[in-house]
């Protein structure tokens, strides 16, 4: 079952674990699922959780480590040789993204002891984190497989997890949001494996960088277009570009805040990097783009969601849905980035992937104490919290400055980065209405901090657990770190521009 | 003549349209699954018709015969139906509970129950 | 080692005050020395930078690498100087000031308020010493954000509404128009780093400059100019040593600073006058100028007139620096200096007749000045120097500004200046005939009384706290001071202008 990337040798057991990094990447959390399951109790199966996630999370940074030091990592499943076989590929685009889901994971989970405990039933925890787990299987697969049907399965087994996950959250709004998910998730996702097929029938291979070599030459340019249209509808359903965002206010809103932490840092992001995969890597060499002038089209949408979804989350009570839609509008920052498609733009668009989980992350886990102490975040009962936990609000404060991009914060590195592709080329409205979306946020987040500390408590409430608090301050950090100094994080997001960019023609 | 030669993919059209249209149409959540279910039959079209190639045999290698039908993609069309049973499996479990929690299976009606709620 | 002493830690300083205060919170004479030491600190601090900086020596230190190619990066040069010099020696005497009158008006979170201030003042002695135009931007918004708890700090809906107009504008300016000619700056330019002479000269063409220049200019809110003005009066809701603060040590001091940093550093005098990019911004500041003191005329409520005074000294910074003259640069340098010890004895003599008589309007003040002789005094000076008249500081600044408007010729400015001069009379000089010349109204219980019962009668107060009055008389004595002994701002001046 397992490949070999090269000679075997039973006395080096460190090297033939490491030469098989990339395999044990998906098959670590998708073993312990099971294992979750057969062990039947909450306490043991959050414990699995806890030792899968940090090992996903230590394999991701060991393959980032082998990615920058020696160059792309090309893994074969099964020892058959690519095209014909399965292909896992780690380059410089997909490694970071590893690390982000990695990092995440562990540390959503010891998050989550305190706050699963009071959020979901105790005779469903074992199964919660057994679909933790699937989830965390599908979505590493998904980044880091190189063949395009694998990312069809793996992409179905991390969405069927997430509607579960969203189903499990307290309110019953959850099942109805859930069931929306599941219905628009699968629509996209059955155009995914549309597009792939035509794919398949004009090159006969599935393998992504076969298909990139052979695409070119197929010269069946309808096809190719009617495939690039499926995947990319597909996959702006699951990345929640505006308007096929619908689904992801209400599932964010009525998830469980550990869920939604997870999710909202890493779900949409992997949809984004199949995009990306898909547009770049495959469709490169392929003339399909000389009359579609995809990257604008991208554009507009990605603007409208800024601005629309700005404008939205001004008007929401519950904290968890402003917050769900403000995260409509960063995705639209992250796919500003890609439709202008220079490395400026790509650059910020990428690194806003990572800024953007850091800050939602911190925002969703600090949300999840306000539930544990104060019950469903609407502004009314959030009123005061600066006084009653002010570690929380402080949190929630910062992780706000960085959606609005203030200096000092990793928002600003992005926002940066896109009004600076914006003026390179010589788009001066785009730059502006990017400043524009800025001020949005302001409104809303302000909004937050104003009922934060300018009205009093109504309920009295304790401080959230140390465990919660710290898992989300290490975010918070994260946030003013990387803002501060920027050089991994841009480091790593432009080399990625760069490699998915020498792969157009 | 290409009407009919491209009968696989017109069928797989229709199905494809037709699922959609009951998935967008229909307010009640078993029959949208009904419909999702439909949808996802087009892609199973879509993939495996064309695997059919003219003058070809069974994919066994056997003396004599040098074309062969393309096996893939009934491979892959299996996945894709393990996938699709397994969305409807969740999707009705999803109605199940949607019922215990509303008492309704009706998108409007459900619609109506939350509309107060913060 | 030698760069903690330097303007690192002039940004360091304030913030280990702000964590020591935060400590103290519990034992408030402890918290109140916590903030005297802290303020000395850095005034010591900075005073030990002097040296260098005249002999002019510019190192620059770099902190962090935020972007590729443009770091964090401090560098200490005269303009700076001169500004943290203002801002740090302010800061002792306005804690003086804030510890009488906190404690006198019974303020709360009163904790939270010197934890603001000490955050505030790191982050202006980010902007004073700021390498490039990343680290001033970080730190102007720091600055915006440490000072809305300040401005917020009472807390009634009056207050928050404030707060929303000042961040509103302060945060739409600065997010809105300077972010984009930053950007823009990066972009054709490529560096953000103070150039004497400026990084564009030949990277922007003439009309494009200008309105990069626009950019700049309205981009940066906290310099006032009209329209972008509406966030100052707003925040006179905030206590009095708050407003002293944002008007003569930090927050507008920072927003003219930024604007004669940009004009003198990132576009070059000779570049602006070459290209003549800069010629509707004299235009601009004139206009504010004069509608600011229209506008003080007719205030009656003594903190709005000071702030539309305020306003319109800023603009003549603006006005001062838009001339292009060395003589001007020199204005606008001093300026900052002259209208900082003015205003700030000014807003504690309002301060200290709030709290002692509870009047806040100018039509109450009649009298006042036999029952507060030296607060009024203090309160002369200050205003003599706000219109100009020896000997007091405001003079020096005026001087120079007028020989740099006779070497541009340009005759506009100076019938702006003028006219504004004399409505700086027209709104000031009443106030101080009224204080001393005129009898007390006969007043019970005016609609204006803050009724703090009748412990204390309106009729029989004095002076205010002696914290109060002490730091409200080294200032007036700092402007006077300032006029027989300008040498070491004189020299920082001559530096900026390119001496």
């Amino acid at each position: 079952m397992f490949g070999q990337a090269g000679p075997v040798d039973a006395c080096t057991p460190f090297v033939t674990l490491a030469s098989h990094l990339p395999a044990l990447q998906v098959v670590v959390p998708l073993m312990a699922a099971p294992l979750c399951v057969l062990l039947r109790r909450g306490r043991l199966a959050w414990l699995v959780a806890l030792i899968a996630s940090l090992a996903v999370f230590a394999t991701a940074i060991a393959l980032l480590g082998r990615v920058q030091a020696e160059g792309s990592i090309s893994y074969l499943l099964g020892s058959w040789a690519a095209p014909w076989g399965i292909e896992y590929r780690v380059d410089a685009l997909n490694a970071p993204l590893l690390v982000l889901i990695g990092a995440m994971a562990a540390l959503a989970v010891p998050y989550a002891r305190v706050s699963v405990a009071h959020e979901i039933p105790e005779q469903q925890h074992y199964l919660f984190w057994a679909t933790w787990l699937l989830c965390l299987t599908g979505l590493l697969g998904v980044t880091i497989t190189g063949d395009a049907f694998n990312i069809f399965v793996f992409l179905e087994i991390s969405s069927l997890s997430t509607y579960v996950l969203i189903a499990l959250g307290r309110d019953r709004r959850a099942l109805v949001a859930a069931y929306q998910y599941l219905i628009m998730g699968t629509i996209g996702a059955t155009f995914i494996v549309i597009g792939i097929g035509l794919l398949y029938l004009t090159t006969g291979t599935l393998n992504i960088g076969d298909l990139a070599a052979r695409i070119g030459d197929a010269g069946q340019l309808r096809a190719e277009l009617a495939a690039l249209a499926f995947l990319t509808v597909g996959l702006s359903l699951k990345l929640a570009l505006f308007p096929l965002h619908l689904w992801l206010p209400n599932a964010y809103a009525y998830a469980p805040s550990v869920a939604a932490a997870f999710l909202a840092a890493t779900a949409t992001k992997v949809a984004v990097y199949l995009l990306l995969r898909f547009g770049f890597t495959v469709f490169g060499s392929s003339r399909v783009f000389e009359n579609l002038p995809l990257g604008q089209m991208l554009l507009a949408l990605a603007l409208a969601g800024v601005l629309v979804a700005s404008t939205a989350a001004i008007f929401q009570e519950n904290v968890k849905r402003m917050f769900a839609y403000s995260s409509v509008a960063q995705i639209g920052f992250i796919m500003l980035g890609v439709g202008m498609a220079t490395p400026t733009g790509l650059t910020g668009g990428l690194v806003h992937v990572f800024n953007h989980a850091l800050a939602k992350g911190a925002a969703f886990m600090l949300l999840g104490c306000v539930v544990l102490r104060l019950g469903p975040p609407t502004l009314e009962r959030m009123a005061g919290l600066g006084r009653s936990m002010p570690f929380t609000a402080a949190g929630l404060v910062i992780a706000g400055l960085s959606l609005i991009g203030a200096p000092g914060t990793v928002g600003f590195v992005s926002k940066w980065y896109l009004v600076l592709a914006a003026l390179e080329r010589g788009w001066w409205w785009l730059a502006l209405l990017i400043l524009l979306g800025s001020l949005l946020s302001v409104v809303y987040v302000w909004r937050v901090v104003e009922t934060c500390y300018f009205r009093e408590p109504k309920t009295p409430a304790r401080e959230a657990p140390m465990s919660m608090l710290v898992c989300a301050w290490v975010l918070v950090a994260g946030c003013v770190y990387f803002g501060l100094d920027s050089s991994l994080t841009l480091g790593a997001a432009s080399a990625a521009a760069q490699s998915l960019l020498e792969a157009l023609r | 003549m290409n009407l009919l030669g491209n009968v696989n993919y017109w069928m797989a059209m229709f199905l494809l349209v037709m699922g959609l249209y009951i998935v967008i149409a229909r307010g009640n959540l078993v029959k949208k699954l009904i419909g999702l279910g439909i949808f996802q039959t087009s892609v199973y079209l879509i993939y495996i018709s064309p695997g059919k190639i003219f003058g070809g045999t069974a994919p066994i290698i056997a003396e004599g015969f040098r074309t062969y039908s393309n096996p893939l993609p009934h491979v892959l069309i299996l996945t894709a139906i393990v996938v699709g049973v397994a969305t409807l499996a969740l999707g009705l479990a999803l109605v199940v509970r949607i019922h215990e929690a509303y008492g309704t299976i009706e998108e409007d009606e459900l619609q109506l129950q939350d509309i107060d709620a913060p | 080692m030698t760069a903690w002493l330097g303007p690192a830690g002039a940004i360091a300083v304030p913030m280990l005050g702000a964590l020591l205060i935060v400590l103290l919170g519990r034992w408030p004479n402890a918290r109140e020395a916590a903030t005297l030491l802290t303020a000395a600190a850095l005034f010591a601090l900075v005073i030990g930078l002097l040296p260098e900086v005249l002999a002019g020596n510019q190192e620059q230190i770099v902190l962090l690498a935020t972007l590729p190619g443009i770091a964090l990066a401090l560098k200490v040069e005269p303009l700076g100087m001169l500004f943290a010099l203002v801002a740090s020696g302010l800061w002792i005497v306005n804690s003086i000031y804030s510890i009488g009158y906190m404690r006198a008006n019974l303020e709360s979170h009163q904790t939270r308020f010197y934890v603001c201030f000490a955050i505030a003042l790191a982050a202006t002695m980010g902007v004073a010493f700021a390498g490039n135009l990343l680290t001033l931007f970080l730190f102007y918004e720091l600055l915006t954000l440490s000072t809305y708890p300040l401005v917020t700090h009472h807390g009634t809906p009056e207050a928050r509404r404030a707060g929303r107009v000042y961040l509103g504008i302060l945060l739409g300016t600065s997010i809105g128009l300077l972010l984009l000619a930053i950007v823009w700056t990066w972009a054709v330019s490529g560096t953000l780093d103070f150039e004497r002479g400026g990084i564009l000269s030949g990277k922007v063409d003439g009309a494009l400059a200008g309105v990069l220049l626009a950019l700049y200019v309205f981009g940066i809110g906290k310099a006032a100019l009209m329209p972008v003005h509406r966030w100052l009066p707003a925040a006179m809701v905030a206590p009095t040593p708050v407003s002293a603060l944002l008007h003569a040590v930090a927050v507008v001091k920072a927003g003219v600073f930024c604007v004669v940093k940009v004009i003198v550093y990132v576009f070059g005098t000779e570049f602006l006058l070459h290209t003549g990019s800069a010629n509707w911004l004299p235009f601009v500041a004139g206009i504010t100028i004069v509608l600011a003191s229209i506008i003080a005329l007719r205030a009656d409520n003594l903190k709005r007139r000071l702030a539309y005074s305020t306003i319109g000294q800023l603009s003549y910074v603006v006005l001062a620096a838009a001339l292009l003259a060395p003589a001007s640069i020199m204005a606008a340098a001093l300026h900052i200096a002259a209208h900082a010890v003015s205003k700030i004895t000014l807003f504690f003599a309002a301060g200290a007749i709030y709290t002692a008589a509870h009047k806040t309007h100018v039509s109450q003040l009649d009298g006042i000045g036999r029952r507060m002789p030296v607060t009024m005094t203090a309160f002369a000076i200050g205003a003599l120097s706000m219109i100009g008249v020896p000997p007091t500081a405001g003079f020096v600044s005026k001087w120079y500004l007028l020989s740099g408007v006779m070497a541009t010729q340009q005759f506009a400015a100076a019938a702006v200046i003028a006219l504004s001069t004399v409505l700086n009379a027209a709104y000031f000089l009443p106030i101080v005939y009224r204080a001393f010349f005129l009898a007390p109204k006969p007043t019970g219980h005016g609609e204006h009384d803050l009724g703090h019962g009748h412990a204390k009668d309106a009729h029989e107060h004095g002076e205010a706290p002696w914290p109060m009055v002490l730091a409200l008389s080294i200032t007036a004595a700092l402007t006077l001071l300032l006029f027989f002994r300008p040498g070491v701002l004189l020299q920082l001046a001559r530096a900026v202008a390119g001496g």
